[in-house]
């Protein structure tokens, strides 16, 4: 390849080409004879600016630099699925083949196995019409995802001829169509796709259907719904990365993109090992076969940790585009900012907030805004729902990334440092969380659940809320001067938040929790409260009624009740009326 | 053809500017001789077409606009490693200082180092004995691990440093594979003196590589100090395949060493003045711990970092905090009350616990003991402040029961000798007997059979005297 470009300046990942014409924004290039990539984020007459996302060390100014006349893209077909990927597509088993177990520069691997065979299914024929966003292959791509190889949005025409059903690799040709203008076009198995660009769609759907997670804090008091968008803000060790690992393994969206974005190594081999030991329940496979990891860690290069956020959004969406629903788990998307931050550093930007650029809110929005339930444009319906982790600095909520996400996502899950200190797992605080959702789900709840589920719900929230103003008055006069009816609230609250809120990830019954049982919980619970408030109220004291140890009993429902036995609540709820009974006969 | 450029055309603080530069390559290492015949070293930190930026190591103190002549030495910053290098001691920059000459190398290695491979990674699950109770039951040490001591100037983080290094001298049968890495940045000499003797005493002075960067020598030094130090530790742990303990202190004042360099460098500041990033840097050292497939040795990092005015939230120990797995807070509250070692039990934490305990690791009750210990101290801070209000007479009598709790877990668990050292059962049983002066009903974070196991249901059971009254006179090696 020949060049006339060459390296003029170099400071950490920025690189300068002085007096070029031949480079677009947001291109990508390759740098230096080790052939390192990188994007161009900014020209001028005089200079070019190229990040680079490997490291630069031993560049020369006089390397030259070679231009792709395309965008940053990725490459999109069969083999995504079950593969773990940097933040800029490259496959790392491959380079972990290639360059053994510490990354080298220049590694040049293709993102997907170009020599592996495919069995393919033809879904056209020739002169069937055929537009952007129609199947016209499919392939079995694991045991329980279904590859569609979807026309490119842009093109539309006439199938001129295929290839009988059979076995193929992702580039060769297997449909070959005639467009308007009579230019023949070939169709593989895979296509390209620049990562900053939504992919089209039809149109947008309303946020009707929630995303089931099987934790009851998120499902019952703040839910999301699919093609929503949540944030998981929390300080360190509030249990950000368990929450996301939780939600990737339970959620009911039939893919996951899990994006590693600037986070711990050990973290991503943990996933790694437990995705494939965990055995999906819905389809008796392993996660893996439904997962798709991306893991630029905190070490791996500071460009492609920006990149890696939206290579995970375009894969999410192209699967999204065959009609499937997929979550994708941002964590974190501070070390995402951090990386635009320390990149604008070095171009010498003037700084907003924090030293963040002034672009960051509307680079979150763009971001958020690619979730959503949608037409696709082959008239099915599918979602890309992002979860996003935020690490606010010093814990800090005020900080501007923790206070942008909040503009742009509608569902807020804050995790609470004295929560987690006291091992209140998930550490989501009840009182600063809030879900936009509800109104839009309520119907679906009601139909599903009835309307017990959605008065329950608040009838929970009620008793958290005045829970937390009574403590405002323990604090300073200890719970001994309470009423009996207010301490009655204070010891329901506690079996709420103990039975019901906390939840044991490594519990194999209630690491994930069906929302039947979800609902059957509140009402043992709230059966409990109702009975007692009554006993109270013909004076009765509360400690008789607690010394039954009805109370006891409720924080360990969760573990005593399976998952499968919902029949036994009548039981427990027979327990407790039993118990009154005996206690108002005496 | 190697070329001495004469002179230098701009000085500020350790940094150095040169015009007309042909072929310098980024981070590429140079040599600076001064007119009086004195070396200094050097690295080209940008580039501008010709112009280079050189940051000098030994800093720019005498140097003029003409007494230098500087040479390319076109390689970046290497180290040379052999498994000769335990027992020396080397400066910040990789010289060595003990007298006995360079080292012969195998190998030489960039010290920047390369980011392993996730997919390379085996996720560590071998735990490490330290024989402290708080650390062993509630923030378990796991081999391949990076666990932070988050200290205040003036607390014992160095007691507890060197005593998790010589209790933790990894079980009998893998003793020769042992080392410690051991990275002073910005130190006094008197606690990188501390260390020495301490390791000399405990007998692994002949397993320690030293990497010494005092509080007054040059700042540059100390950036490249912890680059140097666990490059030494890779080698030994991937190549030689030992496991390797690195103890790195003093991470506050590396920060503000690259802050410093920073700021001469007339970067934009980001919080408190520190380097938009310090996140990556800092990620780019502690990264490097692990276990990697294809050997047998393993990298453990206690870096060891001092917050300023005791505020967890300053940007050091916050990023550090979401770098590595876990950390060891201590609080000036228990040092003032005596307790050794001061650790603050419900900030700390460690991430890897929960795969590197339990059944076949420790022990099967390990995991809902820790849980139910966190959720009844936390009990027993909300009961103080509530005493610090009401007085301790006015508490419900559940109240008082937590207040009791804590005072015994903090005397007898949290505290033991500097030489005690206690197995992982020990600590566990302590920690049941400890619980068992609650109600039983109060245990809701353990499910009934394990309580029907180890509650102690008979009060004259439940002394404590015999246990932490020891503490020093046992056990001292």
């Amino acid at each position: 390849m020949e060049t006339n470009d060459v390296i003029y300046g170099i400071n950490g990942p920025v690189v300068t080409v002085r007096n070029t014409r031949s480079f677009s924004m947001m291109e990508m290039v390759y740098v230096g004879e080790a052939r390192l990539v990188g994007e161009i984020i900014g020209i001028n007459d005089k200079f070019t600016t190229v990040q680079v996302y490997e490291e630069t060390t031993g560049l020369k100014p006089g390397d030259p630099i070679y231009g792709t006349g395309a965008p940053m893209n990725v490459l999109l077909g069969p083999g995504i699925i079950d593969n773990i990927f940097d933040g800029i597509e490259r496959p790392l088993k491959a380079i972990e083949e290639q360059s053994g177990s510490f990354i080298s520069r220049g590694a040049s691997v293709s993102s997907l196995d170009l020599n592996r065979y495919w069995n393919v299914k033809i879904k056209v024929k020739p002169g069937d019409k055929i537009k952007g966003g129609m199947v016209y292959a499919t392939c079995p791509e694991t045991a329980i995802i279904e590859h569609r190889c979807l026309v490119p949005p842009a093109l539309e025409g006439v199938v001129v001829r295929t290839e009988p059903n059979g076995k193929y690799r992702i580039k060769d040709t297997v449909v070959v169509i005639k467009d308007g203008k009579g230019a023949e076009h070939e169709l593989t198995l895979c296509q390209t796709w620049p990562i900053r660009q939504a992919r089209p769609c039809l149109e947008r759907l309303p946020a009707t259907i929630p995303l089931i997670t099987g934790q009851r804090v998120m499902d019952t008091m703040f839910p999301i719904a699919k093609g929503g968008t949540a944030a998981i803000p929390g300080g360190f060790g509030t249990g950000k990365t368990m929450s996301q690992h939780q939600l990737a393994k339970w959620c009911d969206a039939d893919i996951i993109v899990y994006v590693g974005c600037g986070e711990r190594g050990n973290e991503m081999s943990q996933v790694l090992d437990e995705f494939s030991e965990l055995i999906d329940p819905k389809s008796g496979r392993p996660m893996t076969d439904r997962t798709v990891l991306i893991a630029n860690t905190s070490n791996m290069p500071v460009a492609a940790r920006e990149a890696s956020i939206y290579t995970g959004l375009t894969l999410a969406e192209y699967y999204r585009d065959m009609g499937y629903h997929v979550a994708i788990m941002a964590d974190s998307t501070s070390r995402w900012a951090e990386a635009l931050r320390e990149i604008s550093g070095r171009l010498e930007e003037m700084p907003a907030e924090e030293g963040f650029p002034a672009y960051l809110p509307s680079r979150l929005s763009e971001f958020y805004e690619r979730a959503g339930r949608v037409t696709t444009l082959n008239e099915k319906e599918g979602s890309v729902t992002i979860i996003g982790a935020v690490s606010p600095q010093g814990s800090d909520f005020s900080e501007p990334v923790t206070q942008n996400t909040k503009r742009f996502t509608r569902c807020f899950w804050a995790l609470d440092k004295s929560l987690a200190y006291a091992r209140h797992y998930p550490a989501i605080n009840w009182m600063n969380s809030y879900s936009e959702y509800f109104t839009d789900l309520d119907p679906w709840f009601r139909e599903n659940l009835g309307e017990d589920f959605i008065k329950y719900r608040n009838k929970i929230t009620t008793l958290l809320h005045e829970e937390s103003s009574l403590m405002e008055i323990v604090k300073l006069i200890g719970s001994d001067v309470l009423p009996d009816d207010q301490k009655l609230v204070i010891e329901t609250a506690k079996a709420i938040r103990v039975g019901f809120l906390q939840q044991n990830a490594f519990h194999s019954e209630d690491t994930f929790v069906p929302l039947e049982k979800q609902k059957l919980m509140m009402k043992a619970i709230l059966h409990l409260y109702e009975k007692s408030k009554k006993v109270i109220a013909s004076n009765i004291p509360i400690s008789n009624i607690i010394s039954l140890g009805l109370f006891e009993k409720l924080a360990k429902m969760k573990y005593d009740i399976p998952n499968n036995k919902p029949e036994m609540f009548d039981g427990l709820i027979d327990e407790i009326d039993k118990a009154f009974a005996t206690l108002t006969a005496g | 053809m190697i070329l001495d450029y004469v002179g230098v055309k701009e000085i500020n603080g350790s940094l150095i500017v040169l015009d007309d530069v042909e072929g310098a390559s980024y981070e590429e290492m140079v040599d600076i001789r001064l007119d009086d015949g004195s070396f200094r070293h050097g690295r080209i930190v940008q580039i501008d077409g010709k112009r280079i930026v050189v940051q000098v190591f030994e800093g720019t103190k005498s140097i003029s606009l003409d007494n230098t002549r500087t040479r390319l030495k076109c390689r970046p910053m290497e180290l040379a490693l052999s498994p000769e290098i335990l027992g020396r001691v080397f400066s910040g920059a990789g010289e060595p200082i003990d007298g006995f000459g360079p080292v012969y190398p195998e190998k030489r290695a960039n010290v920047n180092g390369t980011p392993m491979n996730p997919v390379s990674r085996i996720y560590p699950r071998n735990y490490i004995n330290t024989g402290i109770s708080t650390i062993d039951t509630l923030m378990t040490l796991i081999r391949g691990q990076k666990l932070p001591i988050f200290s205040g100037s003036g607390m014992k983080h160095n007691e507890l440093a060197v005593q998790i290094v010589r209790q933790a001298k990894i079980s009998d049968s893998e003793a020769n594979d042992f080392c410690i890495v051991f990275a002073a940045m910005g130190v006094k000499n008197d606690v990188a003196d501390y260390f020495r003797r301490c390791f000399d005493e405990s007998g692994v002075l002949s397993r320690v590589v030293m990497f010494l960067n005092l509080a007054n020598d040059p700042i540059i030094e100390r950036i490249l100090t912890p680059k140097c130090a666990l490059t030494a530790a890779e080698y030994l742990a991937f190549e030689c395949n030992k496991h390797v303990l690195v103890i790195m202190t003093d991470m506050t004042s590396y920060a503000e060493a690259l802050r410093e360099f920073s700021s001469s460098k007339g970067e934009i500041p980001g919080r408190k003045g520190f380097p938009g990033y310090l996140y990556s840097d800092l990620a780019s050292l502690y990264e490097r711990a692990g276990m990697v497939k294809g050997s047998t040795g393993s990298v453990t990092q206690i870096p060891i970092l001092t917050m300023p005015n005791d505020d967890i939230t300053h940007p050091v120990p916050d990023l550090t905090g979401y770098i590595t797995e876990g950390q060891i807070v201590l609080d000036r509250d228990l040092e003032g009350q005596g307790i050794y070692p001061p650790v603050s039990v419900l900030p700390s934490l460690s991430r890897l616990m929960k795969d590197g305990i339990g059944e076949g690791y420790t022990r099967a009750d390990h995991q809902p003991l820790a849980n139910q210990l966190f959720a009844a101290y936390a009990r027993v801070q909300d009961a103080r402040s509530l005493a610090s209000v009401i007085g301790e007479e006015e508490l419900s009598p559940i109240d008082k029961k937590y207040i009791e709790f804590g005072k015994l877990f903090e005397q007898h668990f949290v505290n033991q000798g500097f030489n005690e050292n206690r197995t992982v059962e020990q600590s566990i049983d302590l920690g049941w007997k400890l619980l068992s002066t609650l109600p039983r009903t109060e245990l809701d974070r353990v499910d009934d059979a394990l309580l029907d196991e180890y509650y102690v249901d008979d009060p004259e059971l439940l002394s404590f005297d015999s246990i932490g009254g020891t503490a020093g006179s046992s056990e001292k090696e």
